[in-house]
């Protein structure tokens, strides 16, 4: 049995040994891993999560019990400190030594931290590891105790920088970054690019200084600020060094292994050293003169190094390393591929910008306009996957390369065709080195029949996850080419899409959830299918929540929306959000008597935190009693119907928007859908009310209302679209209770309209056929059956509060009438919060 | 907020001491659950009623330490029973008290009993 002894049990030394023991000629072998730092390998890519959870667990790549579940001995909290490499033995810091067959170096990087004078003040941290945030943040907490408005400054705007200025924001303190070039990402990004990034960040809060070198640190002992030049300081509290990485090759030193001038550890294309049984892989290894920051290349480099050991000499490293990134932060959308900025004589480029949108778009294509050589995306990285793979696979360019960036397509649609087009040895999923060829073919040969089990066999999208979207287009199409049917099946309980549920629970008339399993799904149910026929029943019959609690999504069936420490909500309706003074009085005297923090919603209403299960029928009966409604917050209903103040008292007003709006709310109101529905109604096309933001929204103007459908705020704001123009108040409904009816039937759970129409084949033309003229022939059926759930309507919490067996549902427990102790609130701002979580 | 946590160890059947009356068969809603009080201990029961089963387990959840699973829709995944916890849709076997859907710590479970129409759980203290 030979020996293989891996130094470093970070990202890459892990791939090492999860390829190593997945080859099948391993097993005569014993692997013995060494890794400094106290935990075993984490996801250092996705390291900024931590700030969100501190879940160090949900970052580790595999737990300690899979390596020695595969007979690897995992050694942590152990740094090695020597090789002796005629004796091939290393020496570790507590002072053992081992030997080995072959030696595989994974060492990684440390932060760069530049000779300035004054690095070493309290208060400047790197950012590397799980201990480097945890630093960071207790520091963080420490500062904003005494100092609310406290800054910190990030040396360097690289992705990482960018990445913990981000952070920054996020612990609640000012960022500033601070970069010696005069662009951010300077080697990812041309100029423009770099304006337009700098005032998206800035628009987010977070300060950009270009061409800032720092002279030194400034504070006693504690830093205080940054001396860029003579009058030129910045006041921070906090600074985080991110100017790049330098390899950590200090063990090649000890047995004079060759190195670069700048450091790292020289390796050829099988990743041998100048020794021939130690090998280099990662962060550590210089080839090709140099060392590549990413973790896709160091995949590589492991699979290499595995294939070398195990006698698999033609598996080499290949000479060019394709070094495109995409950023990773929320609410930034900024890639690099290929040459991303070149001088005019190599490539002609074709460049979009609008500084409004913070968008910026270029790509290089070659003189002869065939192939793209690379290109940048900045605000909009959505095609970059497929830009990308063009790149990669020196794809032809269609004629009009332009519409690559700008798009002479409908809204939605993509000048690309589909991942199907691109060659079989296109590499899909970097990470995991997985070709589309190999996903085709593990489906086309039966190895394979869903997502689930592609990522199983190839592992596929367990990397970054950036090629997900491909991945599954790749299952869904190569499927339906084998003429297999893919659905969006509910779960295992039920094989139907909810379009099918719905037509099966009418046509067989199923009225209980037990009955529909019965009928035709298996098993006790689960999170998923519950509440998706709560909502198709009431679709159907429009029963309230209280009919089958135990069905509901927990808000559903408390009628109310749990808070972060476990308390409710309480959202009363304000149709149109016109409410008078006695009615906010009550309101007031409510929120007063149970302690509710209280705030304005951003749909006009008024919402009270902080109340306790048991106290919900007791508050909300004195509500009904004032002639408030539940205001359905809790459901996948309507939430409200928006209105600026409209013709009544606005100067520019074209019609009464108010009084619209609340006819619209109280039409739609209590009508559960498969996601929340908002809408908005604007007195003239000055649009205060915000309704092109809504799933549907009204607009008064000459001659009628314009009707729009399908946007939505959110995570990914869309307008909504023009349905019909100038049509009179019956119209409006008319077309309002036919596209709710059919969005209501036809969406999947948890779909809004925006996601819906864009999956919608012949997408909006098609909605205006079937809306206004009616070419499916449903028009009148679906009128008829949103007249008949208006008619149904019932205030569900009337119903509670009025039924003492729903009553009950309220209590925290059941066999005493004890409160919840565990509830914990703080003081703020003269009202309350629940304690902040602290895991 | 770990001590709370470590208050709830599982109970197996063996080594239940006290049948802890807890409450009437009625008052747990059918294919779902509710919250009793024990010491100063809160339990989640569950009643499924489809395959006549019963089970207990902690009310706290160990994603965010907040008292709410009993208010978790139930059901199970290939066949195990399980809760999903209402705040994030964590699920947790109910026979086990392992966490199905990531890698959070497992939850205590506690033997249940029906006798006479009225529920009992198993402590050992
Ligand atoms: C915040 C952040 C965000 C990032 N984002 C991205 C991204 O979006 N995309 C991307 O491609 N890359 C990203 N990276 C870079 C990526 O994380 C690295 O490329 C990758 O981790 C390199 O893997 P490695 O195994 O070579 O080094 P490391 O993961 O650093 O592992 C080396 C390990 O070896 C240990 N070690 C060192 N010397 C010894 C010794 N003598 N004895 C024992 N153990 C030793 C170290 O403690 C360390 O645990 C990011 C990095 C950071 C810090
Ligand atoms: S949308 Fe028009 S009518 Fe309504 S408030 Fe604004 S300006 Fe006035
Ligand atoms: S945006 Fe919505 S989901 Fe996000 S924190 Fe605010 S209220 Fe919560
Ligand atoms: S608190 Fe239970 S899943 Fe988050």
């Amino acid at each position: 049995m030979k020996t293989v002894i891996v130094v470093g049990n970070g990202m890459v030394g892990y791939k090492f040994c999860e390829k190593f023991i997945a080859a099948p000629s391993s097993n005569d072998y014993k692997l013995v891993v060494f890794g400094e730092e106290p935990r075993p390998a984490y996801d250092r890519v996705h390291l900024s999560e931590y700030f969100e959870n501190q879940d160090a667990k949900a970052l580790e790549l595999a737990p300690a019990s899979w390596y020695s579940e595969n007979g690897i001995e995992l050694i942590t909290g152990q740094r090695v400190t020597d090789i002796k490499n005629e004796a091939k033995e290393i020496h570790t810091a507590t002072g053992n030594s081992y030997t080995y067959d072959y030696l595989v170096l994974a060492t990684g990087s440390v932060p760069f931290v530049p000779p300035i004078s004054g690095v070493e003040k309290e208060g400047v941290f790197v950012y590397r590891t799980i201990e480097d945030l945890e630093e960071m943040m207790a520091y963080a907490s420490q500062i904003k105790a005494i100092k609310p408005n406290g800054k910190a400054a990030i040396l360097g705007g690289g992705l990482l920088g960018l990445e913990a200025g981000k952070a920054v924001l996020d612990m609640g303190l000012e960022p500033h970054v601070v970069e010696f070039a005069p662009k951010l990402m300077p080697r990812q990004l041309d100029t423009r690019s770099s304006n337009v990034l700098r005032l998206k960040l800035e628009s987010m809060g977070i300060q950009v200084h270009l061409s800032k070198a720092t002279n030194q640190i400034l504070g006693d002992k504690v830093i205080e600020g940054m001396e860029f030049g003579e009058d030129d300081c910045l006041d921070v509290d906090m600074l985080i060094i991110s100017a790049g990485i330098r390899p950590r090759d200090e063990l090649g030193k000890t047995c004079g292994l060759e190195m670069g001038t700048r450091g790292g550890i020289v390796v050829d294309n099988r990743m041998q050293t100048s020794a021939k049984d130690i090998f280099a892989i990662g962060e550590v290894a210089l080839y090709n003169q140099m060392i590549y920051g990413l973790v896709a290349p160091g995949y590589e480099m492991a699979d290499v190094a595995v294939n070398q050991i195990l006698g698999n000499q033609e598996v080499l490293m290949p000479d060019d390393i394709d070094m495109s990134t995409k950023l990773k932060l929320m609410g930034v959308d900024v890639a690099s591929f290929g040459t991303p900025y070149m001088p005019a004589d190599k490539g002609l480029s074709i460049i979009f910008e609008n500084k409004t949108k913070f968008l910026y778009k270029r790509i290089n294509v070659s003189h002869d306009g065939k192939t793209l050589l690379g290109g940048i995306l900045v605000g909009d990285a959505a095609d970059y996957n497929i830009l990308h793979q063009m790149y990669l696979n020196g794809m032809a360019l269609p004629d009009n390369a332009e519409e690559l960036i700008v798009g002479a397509r409908g809204e939605g649609g993509s000048a690309f065709g589909s991942a199907m087009d691109l060659p079989d040895s296109a590499q899909i999923c970097s990470c995991e080195s997985v070709s589309k060829g190999s996903i085709c073919s593990s489906l086309l040969n039966g190895e394979s029949d869903s997502l689930k089990d592609i990522i199983s066999c190839t592992k596929a999208t367990t990397g970054c996850g950036g090629c997900k979207p491909m991945v599954v287009e790749l299952v869904n199409e190569t499927l339906k080419s084998m003429g297999k049917e893919v659905k969006d099946v509910i779960c295992e309980h039920f094989e139907y899409t909810r379009q099918e549920l719905y037509g099966i629970v009418k046509v067989k008339g199923i009225t209980s959830y037990d009955e529909a399993l019965d009928k035709c799904g298996h098993g006790d149910g689960c999170e998923v299918c519950k509440p998706a026929l709560a909502s198709i029943f009431a679709t159907i019959y429009n029963d309230t929540a209280n009919k089958e609690d135990v069905i509901q999504d927990s808000n559903d069936r408390f009628l109310a929306n749990i808070q972060r420490n476990g308390s409710y909500s309480v959202v009363p309706r304000i149709p149109g959000g016109e409410i008078t003074p006695d009615k906010l009085i009550v309101l007031g005297d409510v929120a007063k008597e149970y302690g509710l923090y209280t705030k304005i919603t951003g749909g006009q209403r008024i919402d009270l935190f902080g109340a306790q299960l048991n106290d919900l029928p007791a508050i909300w009966k004195k509500l009904i009693a004032a002639g408030f409604e539940s205001g359905h917050a809790y459901g996948k209903a309507l939430r409200t119907v928006k209105s600026c103040v409209g013709s009544t008292w606005c100067r520019y007003g074209m019609d009464e928007s108010v009084s619209f709006a609340i006819e619209l709310e109280e039409r739609y109101k209590g009508i559960r859908s498969p996601h929340k529905l908002k809408g908005g109604v604007s007195g003239c096309i000055r649009e205060c009310a915000e309704a092109r933001g809504k799933d549907f929204g009204v607009i008064a103007v000459e001659g009628g209302w314009n009707l729009y459908v399908c946007g939505n705020g959110g995570a990914t704001p869309k307008h909504a679209q023009l349905l019909a123009e100038q049509i009179d108040n019956e119209t409006v409904i008319k077309y309002l209770d036919r596209f709710l009816m059919y969005y209501i039937r036809t969406a999947a759970p948890l779909m809004r309209t925006a996601a819906w129409l864009e999956k919608l084949e012949g997408g909006m033309e098609q909605l205006k056929k079937i809306v206004v003229e009616d070419s499916l022939n449903i028009a009148e059926e679906l009128e008829t059956d949103m007249q008949s759930l208006v008619d149904k309507y019932e205030c569900e919490w009337k119903q509670a509060v009025e039924n003492e067996e729903i009553g009950k549902r309220f209590k925290h427990f059941v066999n005493t009438d004890d409160r919840d102790d565990n509830l914990v609130f703080v003081p703020m701002r003269e009202q309350k919060m629940p304690e902040p979580w602290t895991n | 907020m770990e001590t709370v946590f470590q208050q709830y160890n599982p109970v197996p059947l063996e080594k239940v001491t006290v049948w802890f009356k807890a409450c009437h068969e009625q008052d747990i809603p059918k294919n779902g659950g509710a919250c009793i009080k024990y010491k100063n201990k809160q339990i989640a029961v569950y009643h499924f009623q489809r395959k006549q089963k019963w089970y207990a387990c902690q009310n706290l959840c160990p994603h965010k330490m907040e008292m709410v699973l009993s208010r978790g829709m139930i059901g199970d995944s290939e066949g195990i029973a399980k809760v999903a916890c209402p705040m994030h849709k964590k699920t947790f076997s109910l026979e086990t008290g392992e966490n199905l859907n990531g890698d959070l710590p497992s939850i205590a479970t506690f033997p249940v009993k029906l006798e006479n129409g009225f529920v009992y759980i198993g402590f050992s203290e």
